[in-house]
């Protein structure tokens, strides 16, 4: 018995080196996410940018997604398991599948991978992320203005450049309205955990924030502001709904013409490896609509808005103070070089709390 | 009218063979079901799930990968259940197991340290998982206090303690800040048997560990008492066992492979410490261990038969679009399938109609 | 002084889901089964309360939905666990992977839809007594039912025969059975109240945490339940004091991060583990001989005709 189950499982390992290859005519374009479809936050965004591909390029592509796929053992299969499917072009959503992307890669050079938010690339391995902190300068701004107290409050995920670089960015552009504002910073150590954020910004308000801003996933924290009649930032994806008197703005992650300029590149055979860093000029991110604000502040927003796009206003305009007083060192020539934003491991000067891990 | 079990004067074979295909036959069952109301192809969908991934030699290596763990651990919980002893924070020993094996490779990376990494560090972890799942075993033991909970209350502290260290001291200084250690370098690294593919030595690991507990069991005199014990105590008492000792060795010996199976995933499939390297293994191996009645064969295709339907439900939600939280649920009623087939191994149903005159008189 | 009682309501809710779960589950351990099944019946739960609600509009009817729902789970582990002798561990597990699945596919239909959360008390005067008022006076309906709850619960417990007949099923079916009490009939139905404590208390969390329905939103509440009731070594006074201890270090940890408090939030996360297994040590060994568990805990029991 035992002997010819072996025998049998010997046999399908031989037949197993012919595998499917269905030639299909359409390109096929695969996505992994870390969440849920049904998150509301960062894994909705891109399947709503799928979806805005898929209705501009729908005769042409078809697609595949792979959902909740975590950031451990299983990511690399997932990968491959896309790529043994036939997709020719994969997209891997989210930091922890930087080093499976990678290891796919390098076994099918013949496939083109593009991972989010990471910093390793390959001939066939493209990297692209979003200048957020750009959206949280306004925001900053936006803050400062409206809030009363002088207290901000921040949700924060983990504490990654992208997440400390939005925090220095929302300080340095509050102080340039009110050099005494203070921020207040509670680590909620997850991206997704409604409970969880909800208490976060419930202590924070009770600690005497009036604004609060998230950089997790769900809609609770605008949910518990909008109860206590505070004021909030959206994070991701359009919040309003959860609170319509609530949300000043929102920060939109809106990779569809990224997703679409690709495929398309993909389809015309001129696409190669790249490092994409988008800011508010490259479409990679958008501002949901001012709301709940005077039009005085509104302006200020719109106009830090414009200036940004074109290039004139920089939110890490040299002189940075260091949280220590010292300048930090200023490599690319008027504002700090992106090498030190991607990598951003520092409070700016007017933050009075400490770095997790520093 | 009403359900009830008779217990059978012994384990009938019969069943025992024939019970899988009954619980596999319900689930194809019910599936059909469930895929027709999902507007989904039944028969393209159970192909997808499970025979799609038997047919090429990729899929049949992620499986024996996917396995590879849960196998492991499943082997070790195995002897613990059958001594009666419950350890279900095999979870916290495998992520005990992968911080200990970390320690050396983090301390030696960049150095030129030699061909003893790996070895010792597939000993540490097996030494560290053994030693945390005697902290339960030594409570219950000297204490009495029920080693099901505290071995479990045991995992969430070993998970926030790896959550600690990839965070703090660990992190890799050129990582931009994110939560993992640095890749670890290739003398720490477990070995591949296939060029190109992802099947590791540690396959061929649990293969030598599923042997050992067959010799353990089948063949020794300690075999002979971990059995006695678990199924017959009183007798065990007479015998002369120790129960306690071997609460105390079937416990460390579980840890220690639960521990070698989660330093072997880290410097394997991972390739680093960082948090979420358990998919859920220390409990999904227990599911395997009940699965395999306990048995070491039995074990061996329980796990792989689990994998097998992890990578079929990813093969099913590529090819037809089949949401994951269908597998989901494709898993817990297999599961439930096959736990209540096999019970019939033991018991017969019966379906009584109780006795009015008799319920009348009483009331 | 405001921030104190902010606090506290902040640990009030926190804490009300974890209470209602280990709650029922308290129930079913003291009748001697052990359903590890928590975190799937609660998030099911959930996904049913929240579906109850938002068709209907009423928190109550959400309610009523998530509690039928968390029965009904609860009834397919009584089906296997006590109906055919499988192994409880096994079973509740299996439980747990079907309810996440399950949950995912019923809230697939009203992902991104939002509800009113359930209201909270208000009684002119007294909801307005400054530090105690709101704590007093000023919750939603779960927390002053959870309380109830536990009350009744201790009450059926140790005071009434049922309880006394519930207990005696936990600590020795066999002599149970012996006394002619129907011990699987028995614990069938504290499974089902297990299950429905669950699922009302999954239903908490979209009808008055966050008023929305995201997979996976209970985050591991089950779990805890699971281990507060050890904590309590199965008694529901203890319960109530672990329950909130453990909202409070929850709360407190994020408000000393806003402090500006340096402590690794890890370690606050683990002591309420560590504590648990302390005080099981400490009280297992007060009682030599034996733990405080119910004695038949988690084992199968078939009754010989």
């Amino acid at each position: 018995m035992r002997k010819s189950l072996l025998a049998l499982a010997a046999g399908l390992l031989l037949a197993g080196s012919v595998s499917a290859a269905s030639a299909a005519d359409k390109l096929k374009v695969g996505f992994i996410y870390l969440g849920p479809i049904g998150d509301l936050g960062w894994t909705y965004q891109h399947e709503l940018a799928r979806q805005a591909l898929v209705k501009e390029l729908g005769d042409k592509i078809e697609t595949t997604y792979l959902e909740n796929v975590p950031e451990g053992p299983d990511a690399e299969r997932a990968i491959e398991q896309l790529v043994r499917a036939g997709n020719k072009l994969i997209f891997t959503t989210s930091f922890g599948y930087m080093d499976p992307t990678l290891k796919v890669a390098k076994k099918y050079p013949n496939v083109h991978f593009e991972h989010a938010t990471g910093y390793k690339r390959d001939k066939n391995m493209s990297t692209y992320s979003a200048k957020w902190y750009q959206g949280r300068y306004i925001q900053g701004l936006i803050a400062a203005k409206m809030s009363k107290s002088g207290v901000l409050g921040y949700i924060g995920s983990f504490p990654i450049p992208e997440v400390v670089s939005g925090i220095n960015a929302t300080i340095l552009a509050a102080q340039t309205i009110n050099p005494n504002i203070k921020v207040k910073i509670i680590w909620a150590n997850t991206w997704f955990d409604p409970g969880k954020e909800a208490d976060a910004a419930k202590a924070l308000i009770d600690q005497g924030a009036d604004v609060i801003m998230q950089h997790t996933d769900s809609p609770a924290a605008m949910q518990i502001a909008s109860e206590r009649g505070k004021l909030a930032f959206g994070q991701d994806s359009e919040m309003i709904k959860f609170g319509p008197k609530t949300q000043l703005t929102s920060i939109l992650d809106t990779w569809g013409s990224y997703y679409i300029e690709r495929v398309k590149a993909e389809l015309d055979g001129t696409w190669k490896s790249e490092d994409s860093w988008g800011g508010l000029d490259s479409h990679m991110f958008a501002m949901a609509p001012y709301t709940n604000m005077p039009d005085d502040v509104k302006k200020i927003a719109e106009d830090a808005q414009a200036a940004i796009t074109a290039g004139k206003l920089h939110p890490f305009k040299c002189p940075v103070i260091g949280q220590d007083g010292k300048e930090i060192e200023c490599k690319g020539g008027a504002n700090l070089a992106d090498g030190q934003i991607l990598g951003m491991n520092f409070y700016v000067k007017g933050i009075d709390d400490k770095l997790p891990g520093k | 009218m009403q359900l009830v079990l008779e217990k059978r004067a012994e384990r009938s074979n019969t069943i025992a063979l024939v019970s899988p295909l009954i619980a596999i036959g319900l689930t194809i069952v019910t599936m059909t079901i469930l895929f027709a109301i999902l507007g989904k192809n039944p028969l393209l969908a159970l192909q997808a799930y499970f025979i799609a991934p038997l047919t090429d030699g990729y899929s049949l290596q992620e499986i024996a990968v996917k396995a590879t763990p849960l196998v492991m651990i499943a082997i070790g919980l195995s002897l613990c259940y059958l001594a009666n002893a419950w350890n279900i924070g095999a979870e916290g020993q495998f992520l005990i197991g992968a911080v200990a094996g970390s320690w050396i490779a983090v301390k030696t990376q960049g150095t030129d340290a030699g061909a003893w990494v790996l070895p010792a560090m597939l000993v540490l972890a097996a030494a560290a998982g053994a030693l945390y799942a005697l902290i339960p075993a030594i409570c219950k033991v000297k204490f009495g206090a029920s080693e099901i909970l505290t071995s479990l209350m045991l995992v969430y502290v070993a998970d926030l303690l790896l959550d600690y260290l990839v965070r703090g001291p660990w992190r890799d200084p050129n990582g931009f800040n994110f939560p993992t250690t640095a890749e670890f370098d290739p003398v720490a690294t477990v070995p591949l048997l296939i060029e190109g593919g992802r099947l590791h030595l540690g396959s061929i690991i649990a293969l030598l560990v599923v042997a050992a507990a067959a010799i353990l069991l089948g063949r020794t005199i300690k075999g002979f008492e971990i059995r006695v014990v678990g199924a017959a105590p009183r007798a065990a008492r007479f015998g002369g066992f120790n129960a306690n000792q071997l609460i105390i060795l079937t416990f460390a010996v579980s840890g220690a492979l639960a521990g070698l199976a989660g330093i072997i995933e880290v410097a394997g499939p991972v390739g680093h410490l960082q948090p979420g390297i358990s998919p859920g293994y220390g409990f999904t191996a227990i599911i395997v261990a009940f699965l395999g009645r306990l048995n070491q064969i039995g074990i061996l295709i329980a796990g792989l038969f689990l994998a097998l339907t992890f990578i079929g439900g990813e093969q099913a939600q590529i090819a037809m679009k089949i949401p994951l939280d269908v597998t989901k649920v494709f898993q817990g009623i297999l599961l439930f399938y096959v736990l209540a087939c096999d019970s019939l191994i033991l018991y017969r149903f019966k379906l009584v109609f109780p006795n009015r005159q008799v319920a009348r008189g009483a009331g | 002084m405001e921030l104190v009682e902010a606090i506290i309501l902040s640990v009030l809710a926190a804490s009300t889901p974890l209470l209602i779960a280990a709650t029922g589950e308290l129930v079913t351990e003291r009748a001697g089964v052990l359903n590890l099944g928590v975190e799937g019946m609660m998030i099911v739960g959930a996904a049913c309360g929240f579906g109850g609600a938002w068709l209907t509009g009423s928190i109550f009817i959400g309610a009523l939905f998530g509690i039928v729902a968390g029965t009904l789970m609860s009834l397919i582990f009584a089906l296997m666990a006590l109906g055919l002798a499988v192994n409880q561990v096994a079973t509740g597990l299996a439980l747990t992977i079907l309810g996440v699945g399950l949950s995912g596919l019923i809230g697939a239909g009203f992902v991104g839809e939002r509800i009113t959360p359930a209201t909270h008390l208000h009684i002119p005067g007294l909801t307005d007594i400054p530090l105690v008022g709101r704590v007093l006076f000023g919750e939603d309906a779960f927390v002053y039912f959870s309380i109830a709850l536990i009350i009744g619960v201790w009450w059926f417990l140790y005071r009434t025969r049922a309880g006394l007949i519930l207990r005696a099923c936990g600590d020795n079916h066999v002599s149970a059975h012996a006394l002619g009490y129907p011990v699987l009939r028995i614990r069938t139905l504290a499974v089902m109240f297990g299950g429905a404590c669950a699922g009302l208390a999954g239903a908490y969390l979209p009808l008055a945490y966050t008023p929305f329905f995201i997979p996976g939103m209970t985050a591991g509440r089950g779990w805890i339940a699971l281990a507060l009731v050890v904590f309590a070594s199965w008694r529901p006074g203890r319960l109530v004091i672990g329950a909130y201890l453990f909202g409070a270090v929850t709360i407190l940890q994020l408000h000393a991060q806003g402090w500006g408090v340096g402590i690794p939030s890890q370690f606050m996360s683990a002591l309420p583990y560590l504590a648990t297994v302390i005080v099981l040590v400490l009280l297992s060994r007060a009682r030599t001989g034996g733990s405080t568990a119910p004695a038949t805990l988690g084992t199968v029991f078939v009754p010989d005709r």
